[in-house]
């Protein structure tokens, strides 16, 4: 019998029963809650007079609709200015409380995007279920865990009885081999894979990314690369357990101490896959090959190197992708084999679930450095995954860098990323945004998305157009991922 | 989920093929953080002359005379006859949750869209389907008569009409159990009860960080 894939192990391990039908039931571990997936969910029970199955597994904290100034952010929940809004984060906090459920609301110092929240608590740990309301939950898999994004009922379905019912997925690998440039980081890896093997390229599989340069990164930089798996049509993306793995998560408040955390780590470090397993599909990209990205069109897999062009929709493969690519150019305002370089910006976004943790921040913040935006930027801002990632950074110095700049340093919270809050495009408007997602209208209404990271933002408010970090004069952006 | 049992009532026809979810239910009312209620706006446009907005009070809203669900004969119908590709369009669970909330528990039609088909059963509302000759036939009785009614009994997979006609139905074993048990997906689940317990115990002892608090 051959080995076992990390993500063979991880549902085995979670297997409550496997049904005939090809459906079975996995026990999970986190559930993650905020408040625009939760509501109905907890109507659910409450109509059908049922109990959540376990309290201390739930972890909820408000950051889809909230405020991120901070004038509308010292008045609390009275702050948020939208009614629809409002009574949202309203409803988490009432069914927290009804339940008995650990919550971090608006105010409290560790509230922030989920994603960010899980792993920066200890909550996310290795060897885990992982489950939210919430398409990017993936992120959590950068933990050696298995994180799925699902939906209400499906919400209400773990509260109910702490199982998915779920169905087995095949099994991807996505290598990355040899050495990251200079300058080019995890997000520049991601959409790298994402612009070879498509938004569709992991339907159906959970997607295991390894490869020495995989290995390499962070965990922030591993969270990163996780998060898009669902930009890659792969609901769960995860990486194997490793030092650096161990390290982050040493410490932290949900972490276990003493023998109970020799245990674990000693368990931990079979979570990798065995030497001998087989994958369904296994898709290999040289790091060397890799170069900042930068997105052209309203799909992440629109996506090019820096040094490239848009392209023209008449080279295009076959007429769909000619007709999409005809569309994406139209919608973004671009021309045919127009440099990227020459796109120019009008807004800023420095934040998200993707790119708002700590490492994120500093790689923007060395670009920034002493340096102002240009003129023609009408906003910058920098959104902080959480409330701890922005007292960080604040006893870094990082926010005083990004006001000298001339960036907006804001409260945390998902923001821009959905503009489900007031931060958002105009029509037209051009945004560098490390964010995940560019669909048509994803940021405000005929907002036009440029996904890059967060170096490659911070350069291009300050050029006013997409410029290459690794061309810049002799700053340290160039060895951003090395911090 | 209630138990879907043996019942008679009173059969609106919807003459209208293709009727898609934003019909159903407009997007302007989901953003509610309520899965009930959605009653009053079902066929919100249809319904009503004016523009519907989430949080009116939508007795006070002009009816469409013309519209079926307002014609006094069909008051307190549990049986909406319809034409083909009912439910087409996005994935919202809202429209079930509207159609249920109006108080129809069947929906008869010669087709259904796939999600919604899915979405349907699992909010405990059953969907017949005949084929057009059938459901043309149908139309025609209902129109003829006021108060036509039609027994729905799921457990032997037919319903009577009001002339005593029997016909029977196709329905998938599995989602006709769920209905007759009042099974959702989590009343299905807990059926396993003992088998999470006896998981979770077990998982507990092997890996008991997972379960820890923090201090
Ligand atoms: S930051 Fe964006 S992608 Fe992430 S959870 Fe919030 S809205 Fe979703």
């Amino acid at each position: 019998m051959s080995g076992q894939t990390l993500y063979d192990k991880l549902w085995n391990q979670h297997l409550v029963k496997q049904r005939d039908d090809g459906t079975a039931l996995i026990y999970i571990d986190r559930h993650m809650l905020h408040e625009v997936t939760s509501p109905q969910a907890f109507e659910g029970l409450r109509l059908a007079n049922r109990k959540p199955w376990r309290l201390d597994t739930n972890l909820a904290t408000t950051d889809h609709n909230v405020p991120t100034t901070l004038i509308e952010r010292s008045q609390g929940n009275s702050g948020i200015k939208d009614p629809v809004s409002l009574i949202q984060v309203q409803t988490l906090d009432d069914n927290c409380v009804e339940y008995g459920i650990t919550e971090f609301g608006i105010n409290d110092p560790r509230q922030g995007i989920v994603h960010v929240v899980g792993p920066e608590q200890g909550a996310t740990l290795p060897g885990m279920t992982v489950v939210c309301g919430d398409s990017h939950t993936a992120t959590h898999g950068a933990f050696g865990a298995l994180a799925h994004g699902i939906g209400t009922s499906e919400v209400e379905h773990v509260l109910a009885t702490q199982c998915l019912l779920t169905q087995k997925m095949k099994n991807m690998q996505v290598r990355v081999e040899g050495e990251l440039g200079l300058g080019v980081t995890a997000k520049d890896v991601v959409l790298a894979i994402i612009g070879k093997i498509g938004t569709a390229g992991g339907t159906g599989y959970a997607i295991e990314f390894a490869g020495s340069a995989i290995e390499s990164l962070s965990m922030e930089g591993r969270m990163t690369v996780c998060n898009m798996a669902i930009e890659a049509g792969a609901r769960v993306g995860m990486i194997a357990v490793d030092d650096t793995t161990i390290d982050y998560i040493g410490n932290r408040p949900y972490s276990p101490t003493g023998e109970q955390w020799e245990a674990a780590v000693a368990d931990w470090r079979n979570l990798v896959s065995d030497p001998d397993a087989v994958f369904d599909n296994v898709v290999t990209l040289k790091a060397e090959d890799i170069e900042p990205q930068v997105s052209w069109g309203t799909s992440p897999e629109m996506v090019t190197g820096i040094s490239g062009q848009v392209p023209d929709p008449n080279a295009a493969p076959d007429e769909t992708v000619q007709r999409s690519h005809t569309r994406a150019l139209e919608y973004m305002g671009l021309q045919a084999n127009q440099k990227i370089t020459d796109i120019k910006l009008d807004k800023i976004f420095i934040g998200s679930c993707t790119n708002a943790r700590i490492e994120d921040l500093r790689e923007a913040a060395k670009v920034a450095k002493g340096n102002k935006i240009a003129d023609s930027i009408k906003l910058a801002m920098v959104v902080p995954g959480s409330g701890l990632v922005k007292r960080q950074a604040e006893e870094e110095g990082l926010d005083k860098i990004f006001i000298d700049a001339g960036f907006e340093w804001r409260e945390p919270g998902c923001s821009m990323c959905l503009a489900m809050n007031a931060d958002k495009l105009g029509a037209g408007e051009h945004c560098a945004s490390t964010s995940n997602r560019n669909f048509e209208g994803r940021q405000g209404y005929g907002g036009r998305t440029h996904l890059v990271s967060p170096a490659m933002a911070a350069a291009a408010a300050i050029a006013g157009h997409f410029v290459d970090v690794r061309s810049l004069p002799a700053n340290d952006a160039t060895h951003a991922q090395e911090a | 989920m209630k138990k879907f049992e043996r019942f008679e009532g009173v059969v609106a026809p919807l003459d209208r093929a293709n009727v898609d979810t934003d019909l159903i239910i407009p997007k302007q009312f989901l953003k509610s953080i309520k899965r009930t209620g959605f009653g009053v706006n079902l066929f919100d446009e249809l319904r009503y002359l004016d523009e519907g907005e989430p949080g009116q009070d939508c007795s006070q809203r002009p009816l469409n005379p013309d519209f079926v669900l307002n014609k006094p004969r069909y008051q307190g119908a549990e049986i909406l006859l319809t034409r083909r590709n009912f439910g087409c369009g996005s994935s919202r669970e809202h429209a079930p949750w509207a159609l249920e909330d109006f108080g129809f528990k069947v929906v008869v039609a010669p087709s259904f869209a796939d999600i919604f088909y899915n979405n349907a059963f699992k909010n405990g509302i059953l969907l017949i389907t005949f084929d057009e000759d059938t459901i043309d036939r149908l139309f025609d009785e209902v129109e003829a008569k006021e108060g036509y009614r039609m027994d729905v009994d799921l457990e032997n997979q037919r319903v009577i009409t009001h002339r005593g006609e029997i016909l029977e139905f196709e329905v998938d074993e599995f989602r006709k159990h769920c209905l007759l048990e009042g099974l959702d997906d989590i009343g299905l689940t807990l059926k396993d009860e003992d088998a999470i317990r006896r998981f979770e115990e077990s998982h507990r002892q092997a890996r008991p960080w997972l379960f820890r608090q923090p201090a």
